[in-house]
């Protein structure tokens, strides 16, 4: 801009003492630009350092939620449970299908881990108590035949579904959990039960669990029909680590 | 109505924002609280519960957002373009006396703009840049994991707080604070009291 042809901009009085304007404003628009984009490549281990070395300074700042958790969902409503009428269907290849209600669930062999969660849209929550029943002994009196490789959890929030192979069910960890930092499992946290596998991504740790099938293979759950990967291992798949 | 950045006087009021600018404001202004509601929607857990609806709420909010900056894209090409040309140099022209402004030192006169109107503007604009830019990987990377970055979500909540605080000094000053409220008439109506004028913006509107 050439300010001498701009007669209304900039009136400062004509005195001759006075340097001219500098523009700050623009070096202002451009650094907070050029800082914002550079944090695509620090912001989440300087974030990750902050919040480990103040130590919950999530629950301090209004807004944030609690312990740093986001809320996905896919449907039109979250799922509501109902303990009376509750039932876990447990079928596909197996020897005898099951239905649990939730104080049968809650009467199989527990077990508890402290673990990070990791959705593979950036966000860690560290730290995360669960209590649930492994796989193994969920699946105990079901009996899965030789030919089942797999399991299909179908959630409540239609339409998700996911699987797992049954070596991964198996890692450690891995849990079909009901309680999350002491208190049963919240209703946009997947109530009653969730899949809990954490060397995977978020998404395939099924919320609103309503449904196990044993399958001959893993399918293709929701967010795979989307692009995401089959095996979502933390920093090693969707295009992180590679 | 070119030379709105003259002041023009008429009745003891004189002209601060063109109609141009004061659109340009208000379809910001629009477009944020739009994308306020729908991303806190999105973004906080008991929100989320109560209103449900995840995907439709996903979508008003991206191409809310789409609508947002092209809509401002649109007020800056249909609108007075010099003019706006001529603000946004004024608005990043800090003479000796903004830095004293800053610095709370003497003297310290303002123009059209005193020199935290004039980094709230810079501010402003980055965020929004930066609010699409973000937002616009968010979308990309749900369908392509070229464009998948973890720090994405951190840079796109981060500029959430960041424009909040920026927000709730630009309201307290615009509509609490009783020495510098008369400028929201400014931001409305386009006018503003000489004394109001001469008071706040002196190198702007020199008294006589």
């Amino acid at each position: 801009m050439d300010r001498d042809s701009e007669p209304g901009a900039g009136r400062e009085p004509a005195a001759g003492d006075q340097p001219p304007p500098r523009r700050v404003g623009r070096g202002v628009f451009l650094a907070t630009v050029a800082g914002g984009l550079s944090s695509l490549y620090w912001g989440q281990a300087a974030w990750s350092h902050l919040s480990r070395a103040l130590g919950g300074v999530e629950a301090a700042v209004p807004l944030v939620p609690r312990g740093g958790w986001r809320i996905y969902t896919v449907a039109a409503t979250m799922p509501t449970f109902a303990p009376a009428t509750w039932r876990l269907r447990i079928g596909g290849l197996v020897h005898e299908s099951q239905e649990l209600s939730y104080d049968e669930l809650r009467a199989l062999p527990q077990t508890s881990q402290v673990s990070d969660f990791h959705c593979v849209t950036g966000w860690t929550v560290h730290g995360v108590h669960w209590r649930g029943v492994r796989f193994r002994d969920l699946l105990a009196r079901a009996r899965p035949r030789p030919e089942a490789r797999a399991l299909e959890f179908v959630s409540a929030e239609q339409p998700y579904v996911d699987y797992l192979t049954l070596d991964q069910a198996e890692l450690p960890g891995v849990l079909l959990a009901w309680e999350m930092d002491g208190r049963p499992l919240a209703r946009e946290h997947g109530a009653p039960v969730r899949v809990v596998i954490p060397e995977m991504y978020g998404y395939k740790n099924v919320k609103w669990v309503a449904e196990i099938n044993l399958v001959s293979r893993a399918g293709t759950g929701y967010w795979e029909r989307l692009g995401y990967d089959r095996d979502a291992w933390v920093g090693r798949s969707n295009g992180y680590g590679s | 109505m070119t030379q709105l950045a003259e002041p023009q006087r008429q009745h003891g009021y004189v002209r601060r924002f063109s109609r141009t600018e004061r659109v340009l404001h208000w379809v910001n202004a629009a477009g944020f609280f739009l994308l306020l509601a729908t991303g806190l929607i999105l973004y906080l857990p008991a929100l989320a519960a109560t209103v449900g609806r995840r995907p439709l709420v996903k979508d008003v909010h991206f191409w809310g957002g789409v609508g947002w900056v092209a809509a401002l894209a649109l007020v800056c090409l249909l609108g007075d373009r010099r003019g706006l040309l001529r603000t946004a140099w004024e608005l990043e022209s800090f003479s000796e006396q903004d830095v004293n402004w800053l610095l709370r030192r003497r003297p310290r006169r303002a123009g059209r703009f005193n020199a935290g109107q004039k980094l709230n503007a810079a501010l402003t604009a980055a965020f929004v840049v930066l609010f699409f830019v973000s937002g616009l990987l968010l979308w990309l990377g749900e369908r392509d994991t070229r464009f998948r970055f973890a720090s994405t979500v951190i840079l796109h909540d981060g500029l959430l707080y960041a424009s909040l605080v920026l927000l709730a000094g630009h309201l307290y000053l615009a509509v609490v604070h009783p020495a510098t409220r008369h400028a929201l008439r400014g931001m409305v109506l386009g006018d503003v009291r000489e004394d109001w004028a001469r008071q706040h913006h002196p190198r702007w509107h020199a008294p006589d």
